[in-house]
């Protein structure tokens, strides 16, 4: 299959290209140049006028497993009035923040979106999310897995045996078919089991004796000698709290010189505050985004409106359903992590909700580099990731945005620094914070780019005033060559990839991982792990270092 | 010459072992090391030969089963399809997707068990954990409407009451039991403490338990529901002090009077221990893959159970679309059994309508349901002659694996066919 798609505007960051009348050729899915195609036998789209961007990278959401389908089940109110209904070709489904599989894939299609990372799973239940993952249609995606309260690992690090550790995690993320290792909340997930948590870098976690600080030495240290195509991916203590900032950039400095991303950084950019309210600590935390080279974030945008809150960190769900009186979900994972999931609509005039709002747009803002700071909402924690379009239309137009601020909560706006702020950002900007930019953080060399061997995952938008309607509504989407979308809706529904990495290990730590399983799990070594056993449509992508 | 497969999960039950060694001869069982009397029935009675399909009790092809089967659903105005906790994961998905395709209405065995349990976390949520978090944690065991001695005979041994683990070194004298049920059972015999409660009187004691862990005044009466205040109250105390607590529910509280209510104050007062101590429920699951039914329904449509795709998208009504309440109503004009027996297992009404509508039925073991339906898929039994997935009640993930070269078509196989012949 020969494609071309002709005279559109390309932003394709990757090579340079800033806005220029391109020619994109396609054979087989792959991006080829001029002279590997026919012309004559090449389908050939005319993008005169139009905008032609790489598909849109999610680096982190969460769309399939445990915890997302809890939040789903958990929910009905939330279906409601949501629903889409089954044509010839396609499935149905339901859900406003939380949308069922194969809805989750129309909609990250429809806005042009075609890779999407599921940012937490634990790895005793890696198979589930896998599963889940076989009924997202369209895009191609990978998994994330928890290891921040994770026992062996603990072990080893109490021992002195970061080797170890090391041969453990390769393990694991075969064994779990996992694409990168997540922390969260390191050392304050297992505390939780006790009814606590951690606040500092240097407490101490019950029951092992070694700190978060150690836990994130040690992985960042893992990350980098499995040469992991991403690095690891940190949720870090105090989310959510006025020390978080604080600790967020103690974080950074003691992970210094080394590759490491963090997550939804909104959600830990505050400072104290008066009455209850957290001040933003955004221009802090931003500063030091800028100071440390081998740094990565995503926001987390709060969008206002019905959100679903759903994380591994047990102890902050918990204290968010003491704080909102909201329906409660907690699921302790045996050896490994946690979760929580609570319901929250986010509002305007609600002083908390109104400084996480600005604490995001902040962030975004006064992170210099575009390649540092990249497009997400945490969905479905902040908002729903439908809700982009939105958040990019607050960056591109200073105007729209001032309008928005001046109807959030007064002291949120006395605290902020967002009416300084006259940055708009470019399409080649949101190109890099929401294509080129992951894309590259994740080590994924043939997305968020247009150039000769890259994945024909092609965004065409229709250029407008209105940006947020813009990238709401592409005018096709073409998914490894093949049209998935015209006109804002699905047109074929191929089944995405799933990524994973398989890196090399010492084989010997495998009997000491059985011996661990003895003790440690309920179900056997054999049926733990998934090696052997491919994901639909499962790709491996090369460590660095294998 | 015998063959020995390992780590093999049974999916009888909710726990879904899955040490259990199976040395067989041919298709005959030599021996089965590490299953309970249960679950080594069902090995031992298992016969994975190879059976043909029945259409109006006579054998046919399996294509033309295919084609009956599709033959009814096409002409069905309102198709139910129903069962599914007894198949694997990988089948689950099929029958939504044919329930999506047909406008079905399509629900599992969750609404004559669990049903209520789903609609409690509904309401308000639910602080749960795995079972391993039981084994290694937990110093406060609570049994309520529940006979595991029955029902899953090797959960004690296993998870909750004897093993040793991480912080419950010493086993079961680490643990302090109790349980809560309306007569005594080989379960409550196995506690250190038996509260008897009034048969329907749940709701009233879990309420009072809650308000004395509020440390209101519960005035002056001496019992409720049976159970003496006092004793209520050193349950209370045991619970605001221990390190880790679990509930284990079943049906006596969701198939009882109040059935959801009773569930929503038990999940309330878990989530409410959390303030005192650490404390999580597990609902007592029955069949082996009833979790995974709940689950994948749920990523499919939204919801756990009791779904309508009549109009074309997901609408979920317990009482409305449920099979027991579809069927008594009349209002079903064909159904799709896999892997349950409703006739045997339905109110009166329910099972006699299932008689008078065209019926098929996958199912790899004989059932009344199969007896009077008018298409019989002998399908291959997931966990023994055919790979796949089960969700334990704790919803962990758990392979399923072939233990016999057997040929029967799976499941998922007959109802992919069956998506592929409807119209």
């Amino acid at each position: 299959m020969m494609l071309g798609i002709l005279g559109g505007r390309v932003y394709d960051p990757t090579n340079g290209i800033d806005g220029e009348i391109r020619d994109i050729w396609v054979k087989d899915g792959r991006v080829v140049s001029s002279d590997a195609v026919g012309r004559e036998e090449a389908q050939v789209v005319d993008a005169t006028g139009l905008v032609v961007m790489p598909g849109g990278v999610d680096i982190h959401s969460h769309i399939a497993g445990p915890k997302v389908n809890a939040g789903r089940k958990f929910r009905p109110e939330d279906h409601r009035g949501t629903e889409r209904a089954r044509t010839e070709a396609f499935r149905s489904g339901s859900g406003r923040t939380v949308p069922t599989t194969h809805l989750t894939g129309y909609l990250y299609a429809e806005m042009g979106y075609t890779t999407v990372m599921e940012a937490a799973t634990a790895p005793l239940a890696a198979r589930h999310t896998h599963e889940e993952l076989a009924d997202v249609p369209i895009i191609d995606k990978g998994a994330f897995i928890t290891v921040g309260n994770n026992h062996f690992l603990m072990e080893c690090i109490k021992e002195g045996r970061r080797e170890r550790a090391r041969d453990y995690v390769a393990w694991l993320l075969g064994a779990s078919k996992g694409y990168a290792v997540k922390i969260v909340n390191p050392g304050g997930v297992e505390n939780w089991k006790w009814g606590s948590n951690v606040g500092e870098l240097d407490d101490e976690v019950i029951g092992f004796g070694v700190t978060p600080r150690q836990i994130l030495e040690t992985v960042a240290w893992i990350g980098d000698e499995l040469g992991l195509p991403h690095a690891p991916h940190i949720h870090g203590i105090n989310l959510g709290r006025s020390s978080s900032a604080r600790t967020t950039m103690e974080t950074m400095a003691t992970l210094d010189g080394q590759r490491v991303h963090f997550c939804h950084l909104q959600f830990l950019s505050y400072g104290p505050g008066k009455r209850g309210v957290h001040a933003s600590g955004a221009v802090a935390v931003a500063e030091a985004v800028n100071a440390h080279p081998g740094v990565t974030v995503d926001v987390g945008q709060l969008v206002f409106g019905s959100a679903t809150t759903m994380t591994s960190d047990g102890p902050l769900q918990h204290n968010l359903h003491r704080t909102t009186g909201a329906k409660w979900v907690n699921d302790d994972v045996e050896g490994e992590t946690g979760g929580g999931i609570v319901p929250v609509l986010y509002k305007r005039t609600n002083p908390i909700n109104a400084v996480m709002w600005a604490t995001g747009m902040e962030l975004f803002l006064l992170v210099d580099d575009p390649w540092k700071v990249f497009l997400t909402t945490d969905h479905p924690n902040a908002g729903c990731f439908t809700a982009y379009p939105q958040v990019i239309r607050l960056l591109m137009d200073r105007a729209y945005r001032s309008e928005v601020f001046a109807g959030i909560h007064a002291r949120a706006r006395a605290g902020s620094v967002l009416p300084e702020l006259d940055r708009e950002y470019s399409l080649y900007e949101i190109a890099v914070i929401s294509r080129a930019g992951p894309a590259r953080a994740l080590g994924l060399k043939k997305k968020g780019h247009l150039g000769e061997g890259a994945d024909a995952d092609i965004a065409i938008y229709r250029e407008a005033d209105d940006k947020a309607e813009m990238f709401a509504h592409p005018r096709f989407v073409f998914k490894r060559g093949e049209l998935v979308v015209r006109d804002g809706a699905v047109v074929a529904d191929p089944p995405g990839r799933t990524f994973y990495v398989a890196p090399p290990y010492d084989p010997g730590v495998e009997k000491e991982i059985r011996g661990h399983f003895e003790r440690a799990y309920t179900i056997s070594f054999e049926n733990y792990s998934m090696v052997g056993q491919d994901p639909d449509h499962g790709e491996v992508i090369a460590c660095t270092r294998a | 010459m015998s063959t020995t497969v390992e780590h093999v999960a049974c999916t009888f039950c909710g726990c879904v072992c899955d040490d259990i060694a199976v040395e067989f001869e041919g298709t005959r069982v030599v021996r089965l090391r590490s299953a309970c009397g249960v679950g080594r029935g069902v090995i031992d009675e298992h016969d994975p030969e190879v059976r043909p399909p029945l259409v109006g009790g006579r054998e046919v092809r399996w294509e033309e089963a295919v084609e009956a089967a599709a033959a009814i659903l096409d002409q069905a105005d309102s198709p139910l399809i129903y069962g599914l906790s007894s198949s694997a994961v990988e089948a689950q998905r099929k029958a939504v997707e044919l329930a999506d395709r047909l406008g079905a209405i399509i629900d599992t065995t969750s609404s004559v068990c669990h049903g209520p349990t789903g609609l409690a976390m509904q309401a308000v949520g639910e602080a749960t954990c795995t079972l391993g978090e039981v084994r290694d944690r937990a110093d406060l065991i609570v049994f309520w409407g529940c006979n595991p001695s029955a029902s899953h005979p090797r959960h004690f041994n296993r998870f909750s009451l004897t093993p040793k683990g991480a912080l419950t070194p010493n086993g079961r004298s680490d643990r302090t039991v109790f349980a809560i049920d309306v007569r005594p059972t080989g379960s409550t015999k196995q506690a250190d403490h038996f509260l008897q409660v009034d048969v329907g009187a749940d709701f009233e004691v879990l309420t009072t338990l809650r308000s004395l862990v509020k440390g209101n005044d519960v005035g002056a009466v001496a019992s409720v529901g049976g159970i003496p205040v006092d004793r209520l109250r050193d349950l209370v105390d045991r619970m605001k002090d221990c390190r880790y607590g679990v509930v284990f529910m079943g049906m006596g509280l969701t198939m009882s009077r109040g059935r959801h209510l009773n569930v929503s104050e038990l999940f309330s007062l878990v989530s409410e221990l959390n303030e005192y101590a650490r404390f999580s429920v597990i609902p007592m699951r029955g069949h082996g893959n009833v979790a995974g039914a709940d689950q994948v329904l749920t990523w499919a449509s939204g919801y756990p159970f009791a779904v309508s795709y009549a109009r074309g998208y997901p609408q979920f009504g317990p009482g409305e679309f449920t099979a027991v309440d579809v069927l008594a109503r009349g209002e079903a004009d064909a159904a799709l059994i896999v892997a349950s027996d409703p006739v045997a297992h339905f109110p009166r009404a329910a099972a006699e309508h299932l008689e008078r509508i065209p019926t098929i039925v996958l199912d790899p073991t004989p059932s009344l349901t199969a007896a009077i339906a008018q298409v019989v898929f002998p399908t291959a039994y997931y966990g023994l002659d055919a790979a796949g997935t089960a969700y334990r009640m704790d919803n962990v993930p758990i392979p399923l694996r072939r233990v016999f070269p057997s040929e029967r078509p799976t499941d998922e196989e007959i109802l992919d066919r069956m998506i592929e012949a409807v119209t």
